[in-house]
Formats: C-alpha cells, structure tokens, sequence
C-alpha cells in the first residue's frame, strides 16, 4: 500500500520554564492511503501530541525533532505557509469536545465557509452553497437554515458532525481523529462512527483515530498502534492485535476491559500507575507494573521488533516472544529496528 | 425478603425559565419521572442510561440529598426526607456516597488519613484518637494504599488512589448502602479495573448494597445484580444484567447495547444506530418518550404512557413487547 | 430581556439613591455650611439668617424629607454658595471635564487595548514582561503622583508645558495624558488576561488545524472572543467621564467637575454634592446598561433565542 504520511523517530521535549521535559521518545508511525490507523493507549502516554506536533500544532513551548514526510515530502519544521496549508486541506483534525472547539461567536455557515475559502477558493452563494452540501453530506437535516446558527444552539453530537464537515471542506486525504467520541453519548456515538465509516467509504480518505476506548478502535480500524509512556509498545493488523496480543501492557488493557458479552469474569487489573513522563524508569516504562518483567527490562528500553509470524506485528518487549527474537537490521522501509544485544 | 432500599414512583421536576418570546415562559423539567426500584440487603442496583437520563438526580433523591416532587423512599424501612435533621444524619452514616470526580470530593488541605478519619470525628466523636488512627490506618490498607500514603495530600496522589481515598473514608462507618455515581468514569482502563475490583471484593468482605449509577453498560454489567435501563426521567427496562444485556427487550436497550464497540464483537456487530439526539427533558415526548427515535413505533406509542411489565423478573416499558402481556403493578423488585 | 432590562435599572436606581443619602447625612452631620461659608466671624444674626433660609434650623429628617419631594419634583436645589441653580453650576463644567476625559479615555483604548493583546500574544518573553512592568507600575501609582512627576518634567523642567490651568489647549495636555497612562494600565492588564483565556480555548486550536494563518486566528476567532470580557471594564471606563477626572483635575487645577465636587465637599454645598452624585450615578447606569446591550450583540449565547418552529 503506498504511504501516505510517515512519521519517523519523532521526539517532543516540553519546555518547563527551567528544563524540558521529553513526552515523546522517539515515535515511527506510518499511514498509508485510505487506511485506519487507530492509536489507542492512557492520558498522557502521547497518543495526540504525536499527530499534533506533525501538523505544528504544539506551540513554541515543544521542541521538536524527527521527521515527518508526506507522501514522500518532509514537513517537520517546514513553513508555516506551509504547514497552514497543509492543515485543514490534506490533512484534518477533529477533536474531543466538539462543542468547545467551535468558536461561540460565529455562525456555523461562516466556520465552514471559512475552510472552503482557504482551500478551495469558494465564496460567496457557491460557498454557501457548498457548505450547506456539506452539513448535509454529515447528516444534519435544514442545512441551510442551520448554517445561521451558532454552536450553543446545537447539540455535542451535532457540534462534532459540523466538525467532520469542516473537516471535509479541504478534502482531505488523512483525518486525524482525537477522541471523536470519548465527549458522547453511546448511542451518539454509534452515529460518529458510523458516519465516519460511510464518508470514508466514498472519499478514500485515510483516518488516523485516536482513542483510550479499545473497543472504538478495534471496531474501526485495519492496524493498530499502542502507546505507553511516549513511545509505541505494539503495532499489528487489528486481527492480531486483538487476538493475540504480544505485549503485557496491550494483553493488560484487554483484560482489564469488562465485557457486554459472555460469562462474567473478575476483570484483571494492571497494577500501579501510569509514569509521569518526567519520572520515567531506565528500560522499558512498563516494567514496574509488569507482571513478567525480570532484570533485563530494566536495563534498557526493548527494541520494537516484529513478533510471532506476521511480518506486520511489532512489539517492543524482550520478554513477550520466545527465546530468540526474531533477527532482522531493517523489516520495513520507514522502521528502524534495532538489534537486541 | 424484605428490601433495604425501596424508591416507590421518584419524581423530581424542576421549574426552568425558557428564553422564549418577549419574557420567557416557564416550563418543568422533569428529570426523574416516577421511578420504583428496590435493592436487597448486600445487592447492587444498575443504573444505566445516557446524560440527562436522571440516573444522578435519582441518587441524589435516594439520599435526600434532594427533595422528591413526589414519590417515597425507604431506607431500611424508614422513610428518607430531604429534612437533614437527626433521623436523617443517622441514616446517612448507613448511606454512603461516592462520586465521578475523587479530587472534588476530597479537601486539597488536609491529608488523606485525617479526611479517611473524618466520618469517625462526626459520627464517633467519643472514639480515642489512637482507635481513630489504627481503623483509618486499617482502611487504607484495605483500599490498597499503602501506609506511606497517609500524610499526602489529595493533589499528591493519581486519579485512582485518589477514588480510594473516597471508598475509604465512605466505606469508614461500615455503611449497608453505597451509592456510586460514575465512580470510574474518570480513571484510565488500567486503573478503572483496579478500582472496579477493589469494590467487587470490599462488597464480598462487608456486604454493603449498592447503587452503582454508570453511562457504561459493560461497567454496570461486572457490578450489578440487577440493572435498570433509564431513558428521559423513566426506567425503560431492568432485570438481571445477563437478561438485560443479552436478551434486551426494549429497543432502546437494544440500540444501547448494539451501540457498544468491543475488541470481541469487532467486524461482526449489527449495530442499531438510532437517529437524532435524546429530547430535552424540558420536552418529554408524549405517550413513549422514546417514540420519537424508536425505529419500531407506532402511531398509539404516541399517545399512551407505555408501564413496566414484569414477566420473570424482566420488566419491560414498551407497548410493542409488552402487547398480551400481563400488567404487573410493581417495578424491578 | 425586557424584565431583566427594568430589572437592572431598577437596582441602579436604589443604588442611587443610597448615594444620595449617604451624602445627605455624612455632608449634614461633619460640619455646619454656616460657618464654613461664612465664616466664623461672621455675627450671629447673619448665621441664623443663613439657617433660616436653607431650612437648616430644622430636625435632620424633616430637611431629609424635603430634600427627596423636591428632587422628585425636579428641582434639585441650589448652591449655597452663590444661589445659582445647582444643575446650572454643575452644567457648566461638563464640557470643561469631557474636554480632558474624552481625549483621555481614547488614549486608554488605544495604547491599552494593542499592548494587552501583544503582552498576550507574545507571553512570557521579553515583549510580555515588558509590557506587564510597565503597567504594573502604572496602576500602583497612584495619578496623583503620576500628575506631579509629569507636570515637574514637562513644566518645571523642560518647560513646555503649563502646571495648572486652563486657558489653553496645552494646559489640556498634562491631565489628560495622566489620565490616559493610567487607564491605559488597567486596560491592557484587562485585556492581557482576557486574550490568554481565549487563546486557551478549543476553538484556537480548531481555527489553527483549519488553514487559518496564525494572524488570521488571533484576528478573527481569538478577538471577538476576547472583546466581550473587556467590554465590561470599557463601559467602566465610559461611566467614569464625567466623574472621574477628581483628582486630575485637582492636581492640574482643571476647573472641571471633579473640583467642584471637591470644592462643593469642603463648603458643605449640599445641592452641588447631590447634583453631581446623581449624575455620576446616572452616566454609570447608563454605561452598564449599553454594556449589556452590547453583549446580546457581541455574543450570540446570551441573545433570546429565537422561536423556532420544529427542529
């Protein structure tokens, strides 16, 4: 499949006044055209810092480093002309909390005409046109009377369609996703989803989504990547991810989710908490809350390596495969892999 | 046997001020709606539903913690008020409560032993400092916090210590009832199981009852004995959570359970995706107030209120499901 | 939006009020206008003349009560002083105070305004500190000192300017750039921390993932925003034109209506102190009453909602 966006040893260091503080450790994630990719893991394991410092969306506060390229072009500290571009046109963003992330002062047409000015050139009665296209392309019903309406008239679900369809002025080929759901109700939902689903369906558009919800990225994605103290732990087709997960942490977070079907277990629980990312331990983060950690893990940060048959399944634990892991410099074009010793 | 908590017909309206027109006009906001449940001594209640749907005004008129519009309920086969007067502050020490948002909950100057301490203070306040200290020590060991942790201060521990700080200061006076709005909807996975547990086994230990209030089906499914499904101010169906959740008869249960994504169910749901958004219970549509999203209504569900029939333990509020069956004149039991 | 309307009024009206009598009592009780406006020397024949025809010989209360009839019926008195109408001699120095207030307050919006914005926009740089120093310093001296530094470099000084006075446009000049500097302190400390909410919230980020050029963002999803709360400390200011220029007016003798409010205290020149209460209080009702206003247009969640049928 041919990539579309690959993002390659990216490292974000917060300014704190005094020093900075690493939130990110080096991260390497590709997409390729019309995929999902969902990256699932806990708050402040870097899940959307990763795709917000891609897009330059950070602030003068992160110092970034690494390289982010789409489609083969390298973006990572390019111009903001650039950037802004780039932004809301190939690629989009949606967020948590839908009504907060549209500004309370304007009307909805305007927001929306705003993103069709920038990136196709529309305005005026084709623009409006347009934007009333749109908000019934998402499923909102008197498009036209509802352009003159402001965000507070609307509901959370409502606010995150005219999200998604700000989103699709640009006609993006990558929508990045922030917790579309996590602020809805479930029945509301449902509706995200499978709106999200039917517009990628006809567009072709990749979709990065974002979520701590397992259940919402196993049910939309093709891969997944999981995150755990800025890095990424495990990344497989779904399939594998979910049926035969490789790293403690992943197999962790499935048991730890109780389910709506079948018998009634106790669920598993990790112990203790998730690091903070100044206080992080030498080797593998995981390794103070891991049930099978031994000496090793605590020496140094385990190479992400692929795991079991499939060559697209990788997983950064020296404990989790057998024996002998494995040997290969370099599997797969964007990947560094490293050697265990 | 008889029931440790009984809530017969709740209701709990609100007058609201609507800006419409030149002067507004008023309205009532009916957040619960006539609610009957009861909850045996050592079980836990379900309450599901989305926002809105009353289920946290519902625990709040469990402890009187608000006044009812109307409607009764009965701790222990004493009637609760909203009237905080002795009667009442001796029930709440039997009534415990915790919620969402621990840090909240919790006073930012005082360490976490002295707060876990507290409810001994009020309620014991003959009990010797030196007792006080080993039970507060005691619980903290039972909640799993470790003893270095007794003089930290709330914002000095994460978002699931924190919530055990809460279930050992509520669990201090060895209440028969606890009541948990949304106790792990603010923690991460990991943590939410921990937390989730951690209650399972102090309920086995104690045996208090419970309330367990949660917008996550799967989360009220491990906890419960029995759940009830809310939906605008209403019970729409309750029953034993396999039942509820498997078999669900009502359709809006149907759409709330259908609507779950899982790990497990992934590629192979057939999900019931209901249009719109819930109506404002400012609003309450007539007859079935689900009629207006139900994919199955017909023109009489506008009109008549649909009541909760029971039949083997599973009651239902649909006129569809229910049509031949018998009407039973209590709710979940 | 009418009834909250009247409701508001109504409530600036007991404020009024309250003023008023306040004044009324503090003014009777701390000293007999007789003496002060005649002087002790005088003899006491004049001094019970003097009482007699201002109706101060009588109880407290009953001048009290009268004093309210007649101000219900539109007369508000006059000075005792010179015997003038009190509302004329009040009048008169009106323009005299917007003179200097007007220039004043558009020296406040324009430095203010701007340097809030980039202290905000450029936080915690040398920009930002700047900025924060000197408006820090403005508003914790108090105007008075402010006044005399300005006037001691520009009059004593260089000599470009007159101390006091106003025969000419240049003794405008030292007033009413006092009053600006220190007005133009509060607004963009004002501003400073209205724009950095804004600039927190979902939205920037949303406006910014769109396309939109960072200046773009600032300009049009980030200052509307940020207008509405510094609306309300701009209708505090626009209340404040015809009153509060006292102690400008005082250090620079700018015959306005801040001294003869101050001149009317000292003499126990009742009407004239009433006069100018009332009018204090009535341009400040009607400032918060056009803020009010402003924010049903600025921000759309406070406007009445519009009947709408269906949905």
């Amino acid at each position: 499949m041919e990539t579309l966006l690959s993002i390659e040893d990216l490292a974000i260091d917060f300014d704190q006044g005094k020093r900075f503080v690493r939130a990110l450790h080096g991260v390497s994630l590709t997409v390729a055209r019309g995929e999902v990719l969902g990256v699932v893991g806990e708050s402040g394991c870097g899940k959307s810092i990763t795709w917000l410092a891609a897009l330059g969306l950070l602030g003068s506060r992160a110092r970034i480093s690494g390289s982010v390229q789409l489609n083969g072009q390298e973006i990572a500290g390019a111009p903001e002309n650039d950037l802004a571009g780039l932004r809301g046109g190939r690629i989009a963003m949606i967020f948590q909390d839908p009504s907060s992330s549209l500004n309370p002062v304007h009307r909805i047409g305007r927001q929306i005409v705003e993103a069709l000015k920038l990136h196709r050139g529309m305005t005026g009665a084709s623009a409006d046109a347009e934007a009333a296209r749109l908000l019934d392309r998402v499923g909102i019903a008197n498009a036209t009377r509802r352009l003159r309406e402001y965000p507070h008239e609307m509901s959370g679900g409502m606010n995150q369609r005219i999200m998604i369809a700000m989103a699709l002025a640009g006609e993006p080929d990558l929508l990045i996703a922030d917790e579309p759901t996590t602020a809805l109700d479930a029945t509301i939902q449902a509706q995200i989803l499978d709106l999200l689903t039917e517009l990628r369906r006809d567009s072709g558009m990749a979709l990065v989504l974002i979520s701590h919800d397992l259940g919402v990225v196993a049910d939309m994605s093709d891969r997944v990547a999981v995150m755990y103290g800025g890095r990424v732990i495990e990344e497989a087709d779904t399939g594998s991810l979910f049926d035969s997960p490789a790293h403690p942490y992943t197999k962790g977070l499935i048991a730890a989710l109780p389910d709506i079907d079948g018998p009634r277990r106790r669920l598993e629980s990790i112990p203790g908490t998730v690091p903070a990312p100044d206080r992080l331990p030498p080797g593998c983060s995981f390794a103070p809350r891991c049930a099978i950690a031994s000496k090793i893990c605590d020496a140094r940060m385990p190479a992400f390596l692929p795991y079991g048959e499939s060559q697209s399944h990788f997983a950064a634990c020296v404990k989790c495969r057998d024996e002998k892991p494995a040997e290969s410099a370099r599997l797969s074009g964007n990947k560094h892999v490293l050697v265990p010793a | 046997m008889s029931a440790l908590l009984q809530a017969k017909d709740l209701k709990r309206h609100y007058e609201v001020h609507i800006p419409e027109g030149l002067f507004g006009r008023k309205a009532s906001l009916k957040a619960v709606d006539g609610v009957s449940f009861s909850i045996e001594k050592g079980r836990t209640l379900g309450l599901v539903g989305e926002s809105g749907c009353g289920k946290s005004t519902t625990a709040k008129l469990v402890l009187g913690l608000i006044p009812a519009t109307a409607g009764t309920v009965e701790f222990a086969g004493t009637r609760v008020t909203a009237r905080h007067d002795a009667q009442w502050r001796a029930m709440r020490r039997r009534m415990q409560m915790i919620y969402q948002d621990p840090l909240g909950a919790l006073d930012r100057r005082l360490p976490v032993i002295t707060q876990i301490a507290e409810p001994f203070e009020i309620h014991n306040p003959e009990m010797l400092a030196a007792e006080r200290t080993e039970r507060s020590a005691l619980l903290m060991e039972s909640v799993g916090l470790r003893p270095d942790m007794a003089m930290r201060y709330p914002h000095e521990l994460s978002g699931g210590q924190r919530q055990r700080v809460v279930i050992a200061r509520a669990l201090a006076l060895e209440p028969d009832l606890l009541v948990c709005d949304e106790p792990v909807s603010a923690l991460d996975v990991s943590i939410q199981a921990q937390v989730l547990n951690l209650l399972d086994d102090l309920r086995e230990r104690t045996g208090f009852a419970a309330l367990f209030i949660s917008h996550d089906l799967k989360v009220v499914r491990q906890m419960s004995d029995r759940v009830a499904v809310m939906y605008l101010g209403r019970i729409v169906e309750s029953g034993l959570p396999e039942e509820v959740f498997r078999r669900p008869q009502h359709p809006y249960t149907k759409a709330l359970v259908s609507a779950i994504p899982t790990p497990a169910r992934r590629g192979k749901r057939e999900r019931i995706v209901l249009e719109g958004d819930p109506p404002s219970p400012v609003d309450v549509p007539s007859g079935c107030s689900f009629h207006t999203r139900c994919p199955i209504a017909q023109a009489s569900c506008r009109n008549e209120v649909p009541q909760l029939v029971t039949s083997g333990g599973h009651a239902v509020a649909c006129h569809l499901v229910n049509a031949g069956a018998a009407p039973a004149a209590q709710a979940a039991e | 939006m009418v009834q909250y309307l009247l409701m508001k009024i109504f409530r600036a009206l007991v404020t009024v009020t309250l003023i008023v009598s306040a004044a009324f009592v503090v003014l009777r009780l701390s000293g007999d206008p007789a003496i002060i406006i005649l002087g002790p020397e005088a003899p006491p024949e004049a001094f019970e003349a003097f009482r007699r025809n201002w109706g101060l010989d009588q109880p407290i209360w009953v001048q009290y009560f009268k004093y309210f009839v007649a101000v219900a019926q539109g007369d508000l008195g006059n000075s005792m002083r010179d015997g003038r109408s009190a509302l004329v001699v009040v009048g008169e120095r009106i323009p005299l105070t917007l003179a200097i207030t007007l220039p004043a307050l558009f020296i406040k919006l324009a430095i203010g305004l701007p340097a809030g914005v980039v202290a905000a926009l450029y936080r915690n740089t040398w920009v930002d500190r700047l900025i924060m120093m000197l408006s820090v310093a403005g508003f914790t001296v108090p105007s008075f000192v402010l006044g005399l530094v300005l006037a001691m470099i520009f009059a004593v000084w260089l000599g470009w300017l007159p101390s006091g006075g106003s025969d000419t446009w240049a003794h405008a000049v030292l007033p009413t750039v006092t009053m600006g500097l220190v007005g133009a302190a509060v607004i963009a400390r004002f501003t400073r921390s209205a724009m950095l909410e804004v600039l927190g919230q979902p939205y920037i980020r949303t406006a910014s993932a769109k396309g939109l050029l960072w200046r773009n963002v600032v300009r049009s999803h980030a200052l509307p925003n940020a207008a509405i709360p510094t609306l309300t400390i701009i209708g505090f200011l626009v209340g404040s034109l015809v009153a509060g220029a006292v102690v400008v007016e005082s250090v620079f003798s700018w015959p306005g209506v801040g001294r003869l409010l101050v001149n009317a205290v000292a003499n126990r020149d009742l009407a004239v102190v009433q006069v100018i209460l009332l009018l204090v209080g009535l341009t400040m009702v009607g400032a918060n009453l056009a803020v009010d206003i402003l924010y049903g247009i600025v921000d759309p969640r406070l406007r009445i909602k519009r009947l709408q049928a269906g949905s």
